[in-house]
């Protein structure tokens, strides 16, 4: 359960941008082992390929695009607060960071299956 | 809450020596009751070994913020009606700062933590000068306005989650201060107190995730004073310190 110090969306943005960041950082070293797999091993490359062609993992992959658009939305939304001027829509941008990533995902999905 | 409950359940924390729990008392339900009323209540009905602190009762001295159900709150100014769940209230010492007794939390560390960012006016004229003329409509005394109504209460330090996870973060607080001062143009102490507020702890520990300026109950705004520190602490070092 989420502690009432914390319950407001700001702290939600928080948390969806941390926990988006430790996600893509544990898929980055998998992404670029499976990459390194065109150099080394091609025929385990095409097998894993292959396997992504189901659709469960066109889900994960809905994910992860999610993760990616979530974070770098959310991470501009940071750096617009920190290096401009103050702006009180704080929860408007946040809201938006999250809207445009089910854009980008849910169109990555649609194009995918 | 259903204004028809002649009594609350009121847990209370009870700490003595580092050894603390809730205790929980029936206090009678009054019209228009603040949280310090019901703490009030407690100690000079039930249990007059209850310590807690408070002094003016009308929101200016910051003296008696208390968590109350899980958020922090300046409890003279916060109606049972607002924030009881049922017929239940919880009431907790402050987060983030150690406990004397009971409710009574030490408030040192919040204090130092504004020693430590510079929050502190350095003159740069005697009394002998002229008065310095600074008109209502100039940036900076714009910028300083939204962060000076600061009553010290330390609510915003109890709701900072970086305080929590970091014993050296400065805390909102203290450098709101500081920004306050950052737009001070009779100030004489900008290069150091950039360097207070940036060094270890300082500004940039700062996630924005904005829960002081959610329970600010003066309405101020330390995410924003934050971000103004972090602007200027940036500026300052493309500008190689000067």
């Amino acid at each position: 359960m989420i502690r009432p110090h914390r319950t407001h969306a700001l702290w939600l943005a928080f948390i969806l941008h941390r926990l988006s960041g430790i996600g893509l950082a544990l898929f980055l070293p998998v992404h670029f082992y499976m990459l390194s797999l065109a150099l080394t091993d091609p025929d385990q490359l095409d097998g894993f390929l292959a396997f992504t062609d189901l659709l469960l993992v066109k889900c994960a992959e809905f994910g992860l695009v999610f993760l990616l658009a979530v974070h770098m939305f959310g991470g501009l939304r940071l750096m617009a607060l920190e290096f401009l001027p103050w702006s009180p829509r704080q929860k408007s941008y946040a809201a938006t960071a999250v809207a445009l990533a089910f854009f980008v995902s849910t169109g990555f999905f649609l194009q995918a299956v | 809450m259903d204004k028809t409950e002649a009594f609350l359940d009121v847990s209370i924390w009870r700490e003595q020596n580092g050894d603390g729990h809730f205790e929980t008392y029936q206090v009678p339900r009054r019209a228009n009751q603040t949280i310090l009323d019901v703490v009030a209540w407690v100690q000079q009905q039930a249990d007059p070994t209850l310590s807690y602190r408070f002094a003016c009762r009308v929101g200016m001295c910051g003296s008696c913020a208390m968590m109350v159900n899980g958020a922090p709150r300046w409890t003279c100014r916060t109606h049972v009606l607002k924030v009881a769940e049922g017929a239940s209230l919880e009431i907790a010492p402050l987060r983030n700062l150690p406990v004397i007794k009971d409710l009574v939390v030490d408030m040192d560390p919040f204090f130092d933590k504004w020693v430590a960012a510079d929050a502190v006016f350095a003159p740069s004229q005697t009394r002998d000068d002229p008065m310095a003329p600074i008109t209502p409509d100039d940036t900076m005394r714009i910028a300083a306005d939204d962060a000076i109504e600061c009553i010290n209460c330390a609510v915003c330090y109890a709701a900072c989650d970086v305080v929590a996870a970091n014993p050296d973060y400065l805390g909102p607080a203290a450098l709101n201060r500081s920004w306050s001062l950052v737009n001070d143009s009779r100030d004489a102490g900008q290069a150091e107190r950039l360097q207070a507020v940036s060094a270890v702890g300082g500004c940039h520990n700062c996630h924005s995730q904005q829960g002081c300026a959610k329970f600010c109950p003066n309405e101020l705004n330390p995410t924003l004073s934050i971000s103004g520190l972090k602007r200027a602490t940036a500026k300052s070092l493309l500008r190689w310190g000067r």
